[in-house]
């Protein structure tokens, strides 16, 4: 069963979109034949709060219901997050864990923060990419544009075409066009390791 | 039946099911505790997507009362609540289901004051067991869905017009989206049907009272009357479940039986942890320990003598609470589970675990497996023991 799934965990700032995109992913997948489940860590609500989302996607039905200890893939919307111990980023993660890490600074600057031996380090300014095409910074979207870059989860398309039919309700084409030029963005602007 | 797959949270999904049975009312108090489920609905409502009247009010006590005003004149009503909200309903929680009047409520259960929490557990819930409604549980988004489609038809069949509670865990299912299969509408509508109250309170032609004084002439006949619908719920329960189960696919009972055929351990729980247990018993079982599951669904009436026979000649069975009875003997599905197997020589033991919300994890489901198999040895182990908890 867990071989199967692949376990998502954000770490982020209240208001930077973490839980939306961790449900967002968990929605998107579906269009895949794709099982998915997101939710975040609910606390007290406040922006610029550290928070945790948590995304599984599977081949099969996911039934299990607990918070996820030992992602195989982390992904950072928060940079200074990385400085926090109480934020956990490394915790019950291992040399095959992968990290998305949301920062200007290089992978190998941020694997030497993180301290975590062997484990594969990708960074990518999606918050300067967030300004420029969202004009806000908003680092959620790309952030799943530039997974899709580390895992084939989806295609960019069909991340695309989830984001238009789920969003088109709630938000001005503007926007939409904004985060579909962000997610193209990150995910050609991610530099590995 | 063609069925969309789509991703919901749990509050959405119950959400969309109370709309496909087209209710005439919902009463709601529209501040916390009250949850995203209503704010859906009152959404659905404000798009025109819903006929339903929303009355919003100024207390979950003053929700459930006019819930209560409401099904007594003859409309299909809903109301949904959470953790304190449903402890302040409290009275009105007991007139509701002493008028049988088949009320659905949408139940979050998450944990009760003090201190402050707003995580699950099942406290809130099972502080009204006794107040005389149903109570089914959902393992997850799809099974609250599925219930919150099945509760109408229990509630309004003649032989039971009793309310529903349709309970799911708090912020672990309410909050988290899920894959689920949904109705159509019209597929909905069908097998939920209109709502036909045999007694209003707006009828001329055929004058009513209700709630009149009741005192030591009658009250006790009339909740004599009153216990005898419970004994006929789980008939209707097996019927509405199993004619849901032609049209979806999904079958459905007083529990569900995982692994159980040749299983000699058993842990029986309700809600979100049997899906985190039945990865965990996969696990034990390709190292071939006959392990299994049993998930109430209806813990209003209680399957007693469904459970006896289950359970029967088992080497060892755990309960699992996720609620407290403080001062009591464990909590209150151990208590009623290990009361349902007097007279049979099967070692029952008891947890409490996931209090306000404490992730239940893998761990936990192994450490509750190895310890069955200890009792199933011959070991001894505590009636009451704890889970997941620093000491």
């Amino acid at each position: 069963m867990s071989g199967k799934m692949v376990e998502i965990r954000w770490h982020a700032r209240g208001g930077q979109g973490a839980k939306t995109a961790a449900m967002f992913l968990a929605e998107a997948v579906l269009t895949k034949g794709k099982y998915g489940q997101g939710f975040p860590e609910y606390g007290p609500e406040r922006r610029g709060a550290p928070m945790r989302g948590f995304t599984r996607i599977s081949d099969v039905p996911i039934r299990r219901h607990c918070m996820i200890e030992n992602p195989g893939i982390v992904i950072v919307l928060d940079s200074s997050l990385l400085d926090s111990p109480a934020a956990g980023v490394t915790a019950g993660t291992s040399e095959t864990t992968v990290f998305l890490v949301n920062t200007t600074d290089a992978p190998a600057t941020v694997s030497k923060k993180l301290g975590v031996k062997g484990a594969k380090v990708h960074t990518v300014d999606a918050t300067g990419i967030a300004l420029e095409t969202i004009g806000r910074p908003i680092p959620n979207m790309p952030m799943v544009g530039a997974l899709l870059a580390v895992n084939d989860m989806l295609s960019l398309d069909e991340l695309k075409g989830a984001l238009v039919e789920q969003l088109s309700s709630k938000f001005s084409q503007v926007v939409i066009d904004g985060n579909l030029a962000a997610i193209d963005r990150a995910n050609k602007e991610l530099v590995s390791a | 039946m063609e069925q969309k797959l789509v991703a919901l949270s749990g509050n959405e999904a119950v959400a969309y099911a109370f709309k496909q049975a087209r209710p005439h009312v919902a009463a709601a108090f529209p501040i916390t505790p009250q949850t995203e489920m209503m704010h859906k609905y009152a959404e659905f409502v404000a798009n025109g997507e819903s006929t339903t009247e929303m009355i919003l009010v100024e207390s979950e006590h003053s929700a459930m009362s006019a819930a209560i005003g409401s099904a007594a004149a003859g409309a299909r009503t809903f109301t949904a609540t959470s953790s304190a909200g449903f402890a302040l309903m409290w009275e009105v929680v007991y007139i509701a289901a002493s008028l049988r009047l088949p009320i659905c409520m949408a139940m979050v259960n998450r944990a009760l004051s003090g201190n402050i929490n707003i995580h699950c557990d099942h406290s809130d819930s099972m502080g009204g067991r006794d107040a005389g409604w149903l109570h089914l549980f959902s393992e997850n988004a799809q099974e609250s869905y599925d219930n919150s489609i099945m509760a109408w038809r229990i509630a309004e069949h003649m032989d039971v017009r009793l309310p529903v509670m349709v309970n799911y865990d708090g912020f672990i299912i309410s909050h988290t989206a899920d894959a689920l299969y949904m109705l159509p509408d019209d597929a909905a509508w069908k097998f939920i049907g209109k709502y036909n109250a045999a007694y209003t309170l707006l009828n001329p032609e055929k004058p009513i009272t209700v709630g009149p004084l009741d005192l030591t002439d009658y009250y006790f006949e009339h909740k004599t009357s009153q216990m005898a619908a419970y004994e006929k719920a789980p008939a209707i329960i097996q019927q509405v479940s199993d004619e849901f189960a032609d049209l979806t696919g999904r079958r459905y009972g007083f529990a569900e039986e995982y692994k159980l055929d040749d299983a000699e351990m058993v842990m029986v729980l309700l809600g979100s942890s049997a899906g985190t247990c039945k990865d965990v018993i996969d696990e034990y079982r390709e190292k071939g320990v006959k392990v299994g599951l049993l998930k109430l669904r209806t813990f209003r009436p209680f399957p007693a003598a469904y459970l006896a026979k289950v359970l029967g000649g088992r080497k060892a069975v755990c309960v699992l609470d996720r609620s407290a009875s403080f001062g009591g003997q464990g909590g209150p599905l151990f208590t009623e589970t290990r009361s349902a197997m007097y007279g049979q020589q099967v070692p029952v033991h008891g947890y409490i675990y996931g209090l306000g919300g404490r992730d239940f994890d893998l761990r936990q489901a192994a450490t509750v497996i190895e310890n069955l198999k200890k009792v199933a040895a011959g070991g001894e182990i505590a009636d009451i023991n704890l889970l997941g908890v620093r000491l």
